[in-house]
């Protein structure tokens, strides 16, 4: 099982044995990994395998239990952040920590500042920047508030700290995750050369695409256990999924075609104007029907979430806005009390909500507390004038159960639970609720393949069940393999509407762009 | 966070903060050429060594569980209730109010009347700065404290003014009828045939705050409401999405904060001084902070913090009565508690975690 890499040499990285436990759960048993030097390796596994808690403690964030860590062939102790920055690894998280209200070029030096005036540390930094820029294509404005760059920018500045603190070993946890295809795209050429440049480079990701495109090698873990490592060259993605869950996995959602039925959400030229006056939504008009999963197509930051969070009941405070909502015939109020999110749970709508971190989870409450947020005044939790906890948490158990939540202990707190475990128990709060109408926005960012299966197939039997989805995602392909009709949205307008069957990627990736597509057939059958 | 068991960081890390704080007020007592070792004796004698210091530390224990829930409950929803001076004081208005408007033929009449009254007047005081922190955004901490100001000019106006009886030269208000004074607990232990801390302020009110820590823990963990104030302590956005309103919560939790620390009042207006008199609030206010801080924001640690510093109180004012250490110094010593249980709590905590990390790696 020779990987690809310089042999001869050292390995960049070599683990062995590494064992870490929180409390009863074993997140890393006995982890032996190579990593060869100059290489690009791909790291996959399913939530709660471990993957985040392995890179933490090769960052020094935790301490293993057991094991060894050799850098360029020599054991290092890695007690903290600094001593890994010293054994030159460097990491970009998911969550980013920077300054917001800093520049570029102060984030960078932040912890790095030379001696002496603060002056000359930020002019040594700018030439450095300048350079690393030039070489890798890392373009920022070092001036720049970061607060201001978009996400994809914000990386870059996350992985020129790394740099300019002389990083030989880059870590990124799901960076993909946050990125429109076009930043990821760029994102992997600045990867290349890096590689190029013989760094060495770990990414943990969920994408298989990514891990066929970009990587030398890739290791599986499973349930805190490293399964595999193989070449890239030598494997493909339906096996990697199968080493990934340990069972087969459909790539592709099954389902029969859909039995539209009447109208359940109805919008008519639907505006929005936010508190510092730009127009985020102009003249929507949308329909989905009873039985039918509508996909809204579109590069992150086109008016989906805008739409998303007005349907919902929580558009953002001091926004304006216009036009018509109707659930199941019945018009629904655009503002007031009777438009909160309370309002609109009550109507018979779902959401799970884009941001499953920021909005969907209370991170410090209990996964209990957790699976009753937002219904917490249903009367079946209540218990005259207190809430009735046992029910509550008899409640969550069962349906961490049938999500197969792991661990299932609702008991634990949200930011305990890996990310798709996470996202498991806000959709089966949302589902299991049997909403007419279920809002959902990127169902499985971040989620694992076994996962992703799961949440497509609970989707889908909602909407055999004869109710209404309306599905927000950046991932063309999870739009194309779920929607059985599918809307573009670009700058606030809806661009066009297509039927899966007869559209191309290349085509929704125009209308995504606010391209007409030059002499398209007008194959939208789905309403009129 | 599995980084140390739950028992530790709520017992441990406040008794070594505790014993820091001691212990550099030892230091500060020898530079000043007394013998520690004395001042705690005296304190540890003055304030748990009879019934009579018992008497009035339980007095002053009573005063700060009230001030420690109300920062507590604003605590848990995000909330810095600084206003807790404010509160207390206009508390001892309402008390004072309900207690002269009417002839009480009994003090357990009074009482509900009382508690009503002091409850709703520390409410309406706190009603302003949370509706200014709700609709505009003005932060409730500039605000409360600026309230704290208002409410000493208001008070003294109406002492002056308004509540002096004629002819006398004291600002305060008239002696409560003694139909309306509450029982001391010494009266209640007498009632058992016990005598026990005769001549002391404790009373009546110290059952109250005690039914307010159950009370308040109930209303945080175990109802809707509580539910969403924690939940909107926690994430503005998620309490959003879930259709919490910000601006009820906020002024809901504010209200029942106010409440609380308005109902101090009947525990020092009524129960001790029997007529209300100018800065009848002492600071109780301030240290209700030091208290939810150091009582981990949960009621029985506020209860256990709202002792701790009963016995600061009252043991340091043993101290000044007793030795030639001057009352100031109790201050210094009160501070420097505040400050290792309050403003410094990481740095005992985290070399303790560390330890426990340690120590597990070896078990492990
Ligand atoms: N601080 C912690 N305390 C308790 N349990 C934890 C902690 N951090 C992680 N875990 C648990 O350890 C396991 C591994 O988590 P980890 O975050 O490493 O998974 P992951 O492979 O990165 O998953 P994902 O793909 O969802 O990000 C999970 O079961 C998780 O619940
Ligand atoms: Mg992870």
């Amino acid at each position: 099982m020779a990987l690809a890499g310089a042999t001869g040499t050292a390995p960049a990285i070599e683990l062995r044995g590494i064992s870490k436990a929180f409390g009863p759960v074993q997140a890393n048993r006995n982890i032996d990994l190579v990593v060869p030097r100059g290489t690009i390796h791909g790291i996959i596994g399913e939530n709660g395998a471990g993957k985040s808690t392995l890179m933490s403690i090769l960052y020094g964030f935790y301490r293993p239990d057991a094991g060894e860590i050799l850098i360029g062939g020599q054991p290092v102790t890695i007690s903290d952040s600094q001593a890994a920055i010293r054994a030159g690894i460097g990491m970009v998280f998911q969550h980013f920590k920077l300054v917001p209200n800093f520049t570029v070029l102060e984030n960078i030096i932040l912890g790095a500042e030379d001696r002496g005036l603060l002056r000359h540390s930020l002019s040594r930094a700018r030439g450095e920047l300048k350079r690393l820029a030039e070489e890798y294509g890392l373009q920022v404005d070092p001036d720049a508030a970061v607060e201001e760059l978009s996400v994809g920018h914000q990386q870059r500045v996350e992985i020129l700290k790394a740099l300019y603190r002389q990083a030989d070993i880059l870590i990124l946890d799901e960076p993909t995750g946050v990125l429109t295809p076009a930043e990821a795209d760029h994102l992997f050429r600045i990867l290349r050369g890096l590689k190029d440049e013989g760094k060495t480079i770990i990414l943990i990701t969920h994408k298989l695409r990514e891990i066929m495109e970009i990587t030398d090698n890739v290791s599986v873990m499973r349930r805190g256990e490293m399964v595999a490592s193989v070449r890239t060259a030598g494997t493909n993605p339906t096996e990697l999924a199968e080493l990934m869950v340990g069972r087969k996995v459909l790539l592709r959602v099954e389902k029969t075609p859909a039995q539209p039925g009447a109208p359940v959400l109805e919008v008519r030229g639907l505006g929005m104007v936010d508190a510092d006056g730009v127009e985020r939504l102009r003249g929507i008009d949308l329909e989905v029907r009873a039985g039918e999963i509508v996909g809204i197509a579109g590069v992150a930051g086109n008016g989906q979430t805008q739409l998303l969070e007005i349907l919902g009941g929580f558009p953002e405070p001091g926004a304006r806005l216009q036009g018509e909502i109707r659930l199941n015939g019945t018009p629904l109020p655009l503002s007031g009390t009777g438009a909160d999110g309370r309002a609109r749970r009550a109507a018979g709508i779902g959401h799970v909500p884009e941001d499953r971190q920021v909005e969907g989870l209370i991170m410090d409450f209990s996964a209990w507390e957790n699976s009753a947020f937002g219904y917490h005044d249903a009367p079946q939790f209540q218990n005259g004038l207190l809430m009735d906890n046992a029910a509550i948490r008899a409640d969550a158990a069962d349906k961490m159960q049938r999500f197969d939540v792991r661990p299932p202990n609702p008991d634990l707190a949200a930011k305990n639970f890996s990310g798709g475990n996470q996202q498991k128990i806000v959709v089966a709060r949302e589902i299991e609720r049997n909403p007419d109408l279920l809002l959902i926005g990127q169902p499985t960012r971040g989620v694992d393949i076994g996962a992703i299966e799961f949440i497509h197939k609970r989707i889908v039997a909602l909407r055999d069940a004869g109710k209404a989805v309306l599905l927000v995602s950046v991932e063309l392909d999870e739009i194309m393999a779920l929607s059985d009709r599918i809307a573009v949205m670009f700058d606030g307008r809806i661009m066009g509407e297509r039927l899966p069957a007869s559209t191309t990627a290349g085509e929704l990736g125009c209308l995504m762009a606010g391209l007409e597509p030059a002499a398209a057939p007008a194959t939208s059958g789905g309403t009129e | 966070m599995e980084r140390m068991p739950k028992w530790a960081d709520v017992i441990v890390t406040p008794l070594i903060s505790l014993a820091l704080a001691f212990a550099i007020s030892a230091l500060v007592i020898l530079a000043i050429g007394e013998s520690p070792v004395e001042a705690l004796k005296v304190m540890v004698e003055g304030a748990l060594g009879s019934s009579y210091g018992w008497g009035f530390t339980l007095y002053y224990t009573t005063n700060f569980v009230f001030t420690g829930l109300a920062v507590m409950v604003a605590y848990h929803a995000g909330l810095f209730n600084i206003g807790g001076e404010g509160q207390a004081a206009m508390g001892g208005l309402g008390v004072t109010l309900v207690v002269l408007a009417l002839p009480w033929p009994h003090w357990a009449l009074a009482l509900p009347a009382a508690v009503v009254g002091a409850a709703l007047f520390g409410a309406l005081w706190a009603l302003i700065p949370a509706w200014l922190q709700a609709k505009r955004g003005s932060h409730v901490v500039i605000t409360t404290i600026m309230f704290n100001f208002i409410a000493a000019a208001l008070l003294n106006y109406v002492l002056v003014n308004l509540l002096r009886p004629v002819g006398s030269m004291d600002p305060a208000s008239a002696n409560f009828p003694p139909a309306t004074h509450l029982p001391k607990l010494s009266d209640m232990a007498l009632a058992f045939g016990i005598d026990w801390g005769r001549n002391t302020p404790a009373n009546i009110a110290f059952f109250i705050a005690i039914i307010a820590c159950l009370l308040v823990w109930l209303l945080i963990w175990r109802t809707r409401l509580g539910y969403e104030i924690r939940a909107f302590g926690k994430s503005e956005p998620a309490a959003l999405y879930a259709g919490i309103s910000p601006v009820r919560i906020t002024v809901v939790a504010m209200l029942i904060s106010g409440a609380l620390a308005g109902l101090m009042a009947v525990n020092n207006v009524m129960g001790e001084a029997e007529r209300l008199v100018l800065n009848a609030v002492e600071g109780a206010g301030f240290i209700g902070i030091a208290v939810a801080l150091m009582g981990r924001n949960h009621p029985l640690g506020v209860f256990l913090a709202a002792l701790l510093f009963g016995f600061l109180y009252q043991g340091g004012g043993e101290l000044a009565l007793w030795t030639s250490i001057p009352r100031e110094l109790i201050v210094i010593i009160q501070a420097l508690v505040i400050l290792f249980t309050g403003a410094l709590d990481n740095m005992v905590r985290m070399p303790l975690e560390r330890l426990f990390l340690t120590l597990n790696r070896k078990r492990g």
